[in-house]
Parts: structure tokens; sequence; C-alpha cells
């Protein structure tokens, strides 16, 4: 036994093994590098929530001035692409057919019942499948109606008598463009994928081919084999880190008020935990063929879906929120989302950085355990 | 067992978190107005099941910190003359204050205010004597009356679930044997490359298929999406759908030389897949070049057939587009894999 070899050569020799692994397989490289250089362009440029353009039908059936200031309304805004139907049954076609998004409907008795004192009724009829956007373009014709009913009554020369005048201040966004939340939150997935995947693989490819057994004959501690594998991917993410983050500023144009070292900071926290996932995916499995479907499976959907980043989690079932906490990238999102739009919010950063130095160890310390079983 | 219990319980945990609908949001009121309708509008945010009342605030100074802390998502803000300007006919201004940081979020919130807004308005103008408005909007949403995004979700989860277990049985399973140089040995057997791609593919198209059975299942048993067209619109998707899925796991696996290759290739087509098919976000906000991108994505295709069978009750003949894009990705995909079988270089 060479007791008397200090750690750090021995950890510095296990790095360079796994540096050269790294060279040979380009996969790691490209995983680091490549992976969330496209998924961040295409998500930055591909996922919007912020519909506009939308097709949507219009029917009157008996034309007046007061119908076309209305539609005109439609017309003039850049959220619909309003195309005419001559009648009720073809545009409700046209809406079966997915062809439009909603039909507004001016029946025939329209005009008189404006001028008799009304209320006249407008009907709009929404194609409900995907609720959320259905929500969202209900949103956007009642504020061209609003618009046209405050301007129609101020002709009239009298006030719109609404009880209640609500006015409202979206802090952060007020544009709401989802793209600033969206992109950040984007950020939190690929690192999620990053971090497993890098490190999924390499302890099973280990056992798998036997060199774990021979490393573990040699005085190299389990402690140092981990490091050793840790320490050169985790320089590889936070290359992909600075990567997404370049992105999302430069390329996507989402500000960036909080700074940029505690970004960093809290970065290279999640990156720990989410490495620790993938090192633990590959102890668990012990082939790279179990890794890989357990690394499908456990890493992409739960940060889409749990981590908060497009679904809100305080709207959950409470188990629900229960098993979200278990889910690194949540902790990550929140402070992604805080930083990037709102900026140091020390208190939302503070709890955070704590729940992902908690998941980092817990998921050191399985390995740890699980790896000392397997020598004895 | 890898294949069965995690899409399972990923079925029931996602359909019940992946939901736009708001639920018990914590809200903050600021209320400077002593009199009556501050106090009955008030009331009508307390009677919502979408809010929670959080905190009530002494000044404005509170109101910076508990929206920054995520202490709360929304501040109501009365100030003093609200009640007396609506006595007097005038509108009384009621304040908004919503947190950006996820700005969808913040758009379905301010439609819950906007509504509660309204009805209370209504009832106010009623009781109050206010002229009532020359003309009224009246909503009417098909397919879906209460907008409820589960029904939206549940269906394409069914989509996502079914994907992922066919890339989890294809992806890995040609370049593990060769990583492991049992597929060198499969080729000089007499067997045609026709036969092994049979042999690769047959197991993904039977597994996805069961397991899209029983999530089909799930979603309606448990969580009472409603199934209004027929099951042979849904099967036939269902099934050019595995075969187009298990033919792209198959051409990657078939490309890479080490399973690491494979899983990085997997995970390349997985997630731009999800992403960009219409699950969360519509393909219709989409810029005109990735939508045209997205024609080459199956599950684009599935999404539509599954929510439209589900919702609509659609028929095969309405859905023809949307099969042949699938049965043509199937086919070719399952050719270059064959192909790369006896071709790719080592």
């Amino acid at each position: 036994m060479s007791r008397g070899m200090p750690g750090w050569r021995r950890l510095r020799g296990l790095i360079r093994k796994e540096a050269l692994q790294i060279m040979r397989d380009p996969s790691s490289i490209a995983i680091a590098f490549v992976l969330p250089a496209i998924l961040l362009f295409i998500f930055g440029y591909g996922v919007s929530l912020d519909a506009k353009n939308v097709p949507i039908a219009l029917v009157v059936e008996e034309p007046s001035p007061a119908t076309a200031s209305l539609t005109g309304g439609f017309q003039n805004s850049h959220w619909f692409k309003p195309r005419h139907f001559s009648d009720i049954p073809s545009a409700q076609e046209a809406l079966r057919q997915r062809e439009v998004m909603g039909i507004l409907w001016l029946r025939s008795n329209f005009t008189r019942e404006l001028f008799s004192g009304g209320p006249a009724p407008i009907g709009l009829f929404l194609n409900g499948v995907d609720g959320n956007t259905a929500r969202i373009v209900a949103g956007y014709v009642q504020g061209v109606w609003g618009k046209w009913l405050a301007r129609y009554a101020q002709d009239q020369g009298r006030e719109l008598g609404l009880p209640v005048d609500i006015q409202q201040r979206i802090w952060f966004n007020p544009e709401v463009r989802s793209t600033n939340f969206l992109v950040p939150g984007l950020i939190a997935v690929v690192m999620t994928l990053i971090g497993a995947l890098l490190t999924a693989m390499v302890v099973a490819r280990e056992w798998e081919r036997g060199t774990m057994e021979a490393l573990l004959v040699t005085p190299v501690r389990v402690r140092e084999i981990l490091l050793g594998k840790l320490i050169p991917y985790f320089v590889l993410g936070m290359g992909g880190q600075i990567l997404s983050v370049a992105m999302a500023v430069w390329l996507f144009e989402v500000p960036l008020r909080g700074s940029l070292w505690v970004l960093m900071g809290v970065s290279a926290l999640f990156l720990v935990a989410a490495l620790g996932m993938g090192l633990l995916i590959s102890t668990v499995a012990h082939n790279q063929f179990v890794a890989g479907q357990l690394a499908i499976f456990t890493t992409f959907l739960p940060a889409f879906i749990l981590s908060g980043f497009i679904f809100d989690i305080g709207s959950m079932p409470g188990w629900v929120q229960a098993i979200t906490h278990i889910i690194a990238a949540r902790y990550f999102v929140e402070v992604l989302q805080s930083v990037f739009l709102a900026g140091d919010v020390w208190p939302v950063i503070w709890v955070n950085s704590v729940a992902l130095v908690i998941m980092a160890a817990l998921f050191m310390g399985l390995v740890r355990l699980r790896s000392r079983k397997r020598l004895e | 067992m890898t294949l069965i219990v995690p899409p399972l319980f990923q079925l029931l945990i996602f359909s019940y978190a992946a939901t736009f609908d708001l639920n018990q949001v914590n809200y903050a009121v600021y209320n400077q107005d002593p009199g009556i309708a501050s106090r009955e509008l008030l009331g009508y945010f307390k009677g919502s099941p979408a809010f929670k009342l959080a905190a009530t605030l002494e000044h404005l100074g509170q109101m910076a910190p508990a929206i920054d802390g995520q202490k709360v998502l929304m501040v109501l803000h009365i100030p003093q003359d609200f009640t007396r300007n609506m006595l007097q006919g005038r509108s009384g201004q009621l304040q908004v204050i919503i947190d950006g940081r996820n700005s969808n979020t913040a758009l379905v919130l301010l439609g819950y205010v906007n509504s509660i807004v309204t009805s209370f308005s209504a009832n106010w103008a009623a009781e109050h004597g206010w002229p009532l408005p020359p003309a009224e909007l009246k909503v009417r949403t098909w397919f879906n009356p209460n907008l409820e995004s589960r029904w939206f979700i549940v269906p394409g989860i069914v989509g996502l679930l079914t994907l992922m277990v066919a890339l989890v049985v294809t992806a890995l399973s040609v370049a593990r044997e060769r990583e492991a140089g049992t597929f060198d040995q499969l080729l000089v057997t007499p067997l045609h490359p026709a036969e092994i791609l049979l042999g690769k593919a047959l197991p993904g198209l039977i597994i996805g298929m069961a397991e899209g059975s029983l999530i089909v299942l799930v979603a309606v048993k448990v969580f009472g999406v409603p199934l209004l067209g027929s099951l042979g619109a849904l099967y036939l998707g269902m099934g050019l759908f595995i075969l187009s899925a298990v033919g792209l796991g198959l051409m990657i696996s078939s490309m890479a030389v080490t399973q690491q290759q494979a899983l990085l290739g997997a995970f390349l087509f997985l997630v731009p897949a999800v992403i960009l098919s219409g699950f969360a976000t519509p393909i219709a906000n989409m810029p005109d070049l990735v939508q045209h991108m997205t024609l080459l994505n199956p599950l684009r295709y599935f999404l539509i057939i599954v929510r439209s069978v589900f919702l609509e009750g659609a028929e095969i003949s309405l859905l023809l587009p949307l099969y042949w894009p699938m049965a043509v990705i199937g086919v070719v995909t399952l050719a270059i894999a064959g192909w790369l079988f006896r071709n790719r270089l080592n």
C-alpha cells in the first residue's frame, strides 16, 4: 500500500484519467455544449404562450356602422387575424376543422337592440380543447370589446358606467412576454439533463466493463473515486451553464436583474445535485442499459412538469406539492426566475440554496453508501 | 417492472400536477376604504376557491416584500374613496398588483380577478340602479365547457408516456449489442436484416401498445376525461404513432457506437419532440420556421388525434391527414435503421 501518497495526487490522477476518457468519446462534450445550445435555441424561439394572429371568424348577419366599428377593432388588433363568414354554420364548420380558434357572432338584431338601449347580445364561441389558450383568447376578445364599448359610450356622450375599474400592474414582466420566464425555466430543465446525462453512464460503464473492481482493489478511496468522477463533469457542466446564461441574455434578451455571481453560485449548487443524481442512477443501475432507461424516466419529464417552470406548484394538490420537493430543478427554477426577472431576492435565494445543498448532500451521501456496500 | 411502474406513477402524478388552472392562490389585501363596497367585493374573493387570503397589509411599504419574497402572488389595493365614488355613480378604482415572474400564471390570475369583479359589478349595478351597458358579450366554449385544463393535459400525457416507453425499449437496444459485440455476431447469422429489424421492433410495439392502453384506461376511469370518439380511431393513431416512435428509437440506436451516444441521441430527439409537440404550449404560437420543423415530429400528430378523439369525438375520416405522416415517418426511419445495421462504419 502506498499510504504515503498524498490523497490529492491520487485524485489528480483520477481526474486525468476521466478527462482522457471524456476526450476519447466526444459525446460528453456534446452533452455539455451541443445539447444546451440546440435545446435552448429551439425552445427560446419555439416555445411561447403568447397567442398572436389568432384566427377568428366574424359573422355579421346585418352589417351597419355599429358592427363595422366593432369588427374594425379586431382588424386593427395584432392579436387577431379575422376572417369573415357569411353565416354561422360555415363558421362553425371552420371551428370544427380547427381553422379558427373562435367565432364572434353579431346577430341580425344586434344594431336594433343596441339603439334601443340594449344590452345587445354578442356571441363568442371558442374551441375549448386547449383551455389555457381559450382563456387567453377570451381575454383578448374582452379587451377589444371593452375598448369598443368605451368608445361607443363616449360617442353617445355618456360615461361607460362600470362600478369597478380594474387597474392592473404586472410586476417584473409588465409586457407579459412569456419568453422571459420560459427561458430561465428551460435552463433548469436543460441543466438537469446535462447533469444526469454526464454522469448516469460513467459509473455503470465501469461496473459493466469490470474496471470498477480494478479501481477498488487499488488504495484509492471511494470518496476519491467519486470526486474524480464529479470534478471533470462539474467543469464541463458549468461550461454548459455559462453558455445557457449567455444565450438567455444576448440571444433571447431576457433581462438579468440580479447579480451574475449569485446566479453562478446557485447554478454550481444545482449542478452538484444534478450530477449527484446521475451518479446515483449509475450506481444503482450497475449496467448502462438500465442506467439509460432510468435516466430517461427520471430526469426530463419530472423536471419539465414538476419544477414549476411552466405549471404553478402552488395550485397542485398537496401530495403532489410534497413530491415536487424531491425534484432539485424546482429550487433552481425559483431562483432562476427571481434572479433573472426580480433581482437578488435574498429570502428566495437562501431557502432554495439550502434546499439544493441538502439535495446535493443527499444524493452524494446515497452514492457513497451504495458504493461502499458494493465494496464489501 | 421498470417499464410498467414508472409510467403509471408518472401518469398519476403528472395528471394532477400539469394544469394551468389555479387553486388557492395566496393573495394579500391592502384596504384603505372603510365602506361597504370594498367589504362586499372582498367577500367575493374570500368565497372563491381559487384564492386564499394570506395577509392583510397595513401600509404600502409591506407590498414589495410580500410579492418579492413570494409570500403572495397578488395584492389587491382598494383606495380610500372606493365606496364613496361608487355610491355617487362613479367608478371605484381597484388596483391589482400581480407577480409576473411566471407571466402565464399572472395572465390566468388576472382572468380570474376580472370574472370575479365582473360579477360583483353586475350585482352592484343591478342593486344600485346603474344604467345597463349597451352590449354584452356571451361566451360559449365548445368541447370543454369549463375550460378544464386537465381534459387537455391528460390525453396529452397519454402521448408523452407512450413515446417515452417506446424510446426506453428501443433507443439503447442496438447500441448495447454493438458495444458488447454481439450485434456483429447477429449480423453473420443467416438472418436477414429485415428479420433482425422486426425482432428489435416488435417488443417496442407490443409493450408500447399495452402501456398505451393502460394509460388510456386510467385517463378515462380515474380522471374522468370523456372519450367521445371511437376506439378504432384512437388505436389506429396509437399504432402508427408507436411505429414511428419505435422507428426513431431504432434509428438513433443503430447510429450510435456506444450506449452513452444512444442516450444522448434519445434525449436530443425526446426533449424537442415533447416541447415542440403542442403538449403545453400551442404550435400556433411558434415562429413559422419552427412550425415547419414540427411536421417531422410524430408526437405533434398523435396529440391532435388523441385530443380530437377524446374531446371532439372525431372519426377516422376527419383524421386521415394526421395518420399518414406518422406512417411515413415510421417506414422511413425503420428502413434507415435496417440499412444502418450493416452499413454503420465502426
